[in-house]
């Protein structure tokens, strides 16, 4: 038919030869779905010891892992994605709160012909920082993010701002890239200025090993300042939880690595999965201890460096079937307070918190996903907590291609 | 000091030979192929190997270094790349190679596909669009896919076009001699019975009249499951087979355990080049095919 047509007619011969040379090459499936449309459902149910609002020993100006507790409905996740022009890519993912309400997770355009190794991104999208920071939550292998990302980048940082990376030409894998952006999220704060409220940076190496193993190594630097932010039952010297205000400069820098073996390579059947991450951060500006009506409201010069890292190890021991075991550790580190607050806020907290999880899970297919985890907590001080958590994770529409 | 920097850029961007085009073939086969139809005038980078699993790979940096240096990228389509393929290709920062432009290249996209779903739901398993994208093993189809990448490869390389030429013609008439010589081999294949283990060979039956009386999974891409297996112990009580088929990356667990109960040949096929010690190239692949096939009638 399509043939009978094409040759019917000489003046149509041009015409069909470019719509045979379109379909020829129609591309990846996504484009069957013009846009790509996803959506991800996920739940769990939480049993803690204590409660989940406590914060780590020594971050209690940092944001909470935010656990919840008996049967919740995770954030539903919906992505649309797709070819904007042969020049962009847009791609935008919103959570659905169980609350009610849609917040903005990413909403991006990405380049597409830039060329020559380069990719540019604006919009909002999860910082390149890191290893985690970049994956969705229906991609991590816990039901939660690890210690370090949960206080120091408040699970995961999205940036509103543009990102440029450069792909070297090398036979490894060698990538650095920069970002600018509105410094909207914890350890930044939204302000109304004009110019970058933060920015990043980061550079990616990485390779195989033979057949059977790969690996990436990373690190980075993100830079913004916190003005007036405000924490609330802060411990203080006397005994009292109180609200301090902080402003000042904060730099992070990391530390990422990751290693996989799949033997012949075959991660459809079993594989394990290494990888550890180190943030270090330096705050240092005012701190106004006390900001109560009745308040002290004293103050003075305050810089900390918290640091924390997390090492953790996958094994898909059988098709469809992984384990995992992390480790996470906190340091709240010795805090350089100004004399007049010296007798206020506390500057050593003498307590590195710590926790070990373990999970276990089941994919009946690529699609969908149920998880068993346990975990031991000892981020409080003198509040150790036993953990469990029941969590299933299912995605349909368009099959989205996941990152390293 | 100069040296120091000649020989870091020596280092950083050493490429091996003076070939002209830089190729990222997705699997196996199709590296095989370019190289038939181009010899040393590329530099071909395969992505993955025949003991993977080409549903699930990982979108590694090592891929998205290699489709960052890509003339062009040569792969089946039909989403069996699409866990990872988009990924790498637009992670590599490369325009050349981007789905549509002329440095991508779908083998699927001139072959005449076969088990093209009349319905897509998820509830059916991993099915695919555009139907079964296992279209390497019917040698017939490296027909229309010799053409066409022959013609791509004389298109992004004019200055070696005649060369491209005359090698599509030599591999054409090569390949319809080695077909002629399989069919002939395989003849007493016609309309024997298998079991296969996944829905992979499709092609390879339809080519060599062999009947596919059950399948190990119970839904494309779902573990064959012990509820499932016994089930197909039943079916072959009434539609008897002679042997049950995996490709060499699959588990041999579910067809070992079919076979010593259906008292049948579980026969282990290299379903690319490199599968198998024999399958070194296109001709091996199918050589090898051929003889396990007629050894497991036995």
């Amino acid at each position: 038919m399509f043939k009978r047509i094409c040759s019917n007619a000489a003046i149509a011969v041009l015409l069909c030869h470019s719509i045979q040379a379109a379909a020829a090459d129609s591309g990846n499936a996504d484009n069957a779905f013009n846009p790509a449309f996803s959506l991800i459902l996920s739940g769990s149910y939480g049993n803690l010891q204590r409660d989940p609002a406590i914060p780590a020993t020594g971050f209690a100006m940092n944001p909470n892992p935010g656990h919840e507790q008996g049967f919740n409905l995770g954030e539903s996740e919906m992505g649309i994605s797709a070819n904007i022009d042969p020049q962009f890519r847009g791609a935008a993912t919103l959570a659905l709160d169980p609350a009610g309400g849609i917040s903005v997770e990413n909403a991006f355009v990405q380049t597409t012909s830039l060329g020559d190794g380069l990719n540019l991104k604006f919009g909002r999208f999860f910082s390149g920082l890191g290893y985690l920071n970049e994956q969705h939550a229906h991609a991590w292998d816990f039901t939660d993010q690890p210690l370090v990302y949960a206080v120091l980048w408040e699970n995961q940082l999205a940036e509103d701002g543009l990102q440029l990376k450069w792909l070297a030409p090398t036979d490894m894998f060698f990538e650095i890239g920069g970002e600018v952006g509105k410094g909207r999220g914890f350890p930044g704060t939204e302000r109304a200025k004009n110019g970058s409220g933060a920015g990043v940076l980061f550079a990616h190496v990485g390779d195989d090993i033979g057949i059977e193993q790969s690996w990436r190594a990373g690190a980075s630097l993100h830079r913004t300042r916190r003005v007036a932010a405000e924490s609330v039952d802060v411990p203080d010297l006397n005994g009292n939880a109180v609200t301090n205000l902080f402003s000042g400069d904060s730099q992070t820098v990391g530390l990422d690595l990751v290693w996989k073996y799949a033997p012949d390579g075959n991660v459809r059947n079993s594989y394990v999965k290494l990888q550890a991450e180190y943030f270090r951060r330096k705050e240092s500006g005012e701190l106004t201890y006390d900001t109560a009506l009745a308040g002290a409201n004293v103050t003075d010069s305050y810089s900390v460096t918290q640091s924390g890292f997390y090492v953790q190890g996958v094994y898909q021991f059988m098709p469809r079937w992984r384990s995992a075991l992390r480790y996470d550790r906190l340091d709240p580190g010795i805090a350089q307070i100004g004399a007049l607050n010296a007798g206020n806020v506390i500057a050593d907290y003498a307590y590195n918190p710590t926790r070990t999880t373990w999970m276990l899970d089941y994919s009946p297919s690529e699609f969908s996903r149920l998880r068993l985890q346990l975990a031991h907590d000892n981020s409080r001080q003198g509040l150790a907590d036993n953990q469990v958590f029941v969590q299933y994770i299912m995605s349909l529409g368009a099959h989205g291609a996941h990152q390293y | 000091m100069k040296n120091l920097l000649f020989a870091i850029s020596l280092l950083l961007f050493s490429s091996t030979s003076n070939a002209s085009l830089n190729v990222f073939a997705c699997e196996p086969e199709w590296a095989a192929l370019v190289q038939q139809l181009a010899g040393d005038k590329t530099n071909i980078y395969t992505a993955t190997a025949a003991l993977q699993d080409p549903h699930h790979i990982e979108a590694r940096p090592s891929l998205i270094a290699k489709a960052r240096r890509a003339d062009l990228v040569v792969c089946t389509g039909a989403e069996l790349e699409m866990a990872w393929l988009p990924v790498v290709l637009r992670e590599s920062g490369n325009s050349k190679v981007q789905p549509g432009g002329s440095g991508y290249f779908e083998a699927a996209s001139v072959v005449h596909m076969l088990e093209v779903p009349t319905r897509l739901d998820r509830g059916d398993g991993d099915v695919h669009a555009q139907g079964n994208p296992h279209i390497q093993t019917d040698p017939r189809n490296f027909l229309p896919v010799a053409d066409a990448l022959g013609k791509r490869l004389a298109q992004l390389d004019p200055a070696n076009a005649a060369d491209y030429r005359q090698r599509l013609a030599a591999f054409t008439r090569r390949w319809n001699e080695a077909i002629a010589g399989w069919e002939k081999q395989a003849a007493p294949l016609k309309g024997v019975a298998v079991v296969v283990q996944h829905q992979g060979f499709p092609y390879l039956s339809a080519w060599l009249g062999l009947k596919e009386v059950a399948t190990l999974e119970p839904k494309p891409g779902m573990e064959p499951s012990a509820a499932h297996l016994s089930q197909v112990l039943n079916t072959l009580q009434q539609h008897p087979a002679k042997m049950v088929l995996r490709a060499a990356y699959q588990d041999d667990r579910p067809s070992e355990w079919v076979s010593q109960r259906a008292h049948i040949a579980a026969v282990e096929l290299p379903y690319t080049v490199g599968g198998s010690a024999e399958a070194k190239d296109l001709y091996g692949l199918f050589d090898d095919t051929i003889a396990r096939l007629l050894k497991g009638m036995q």
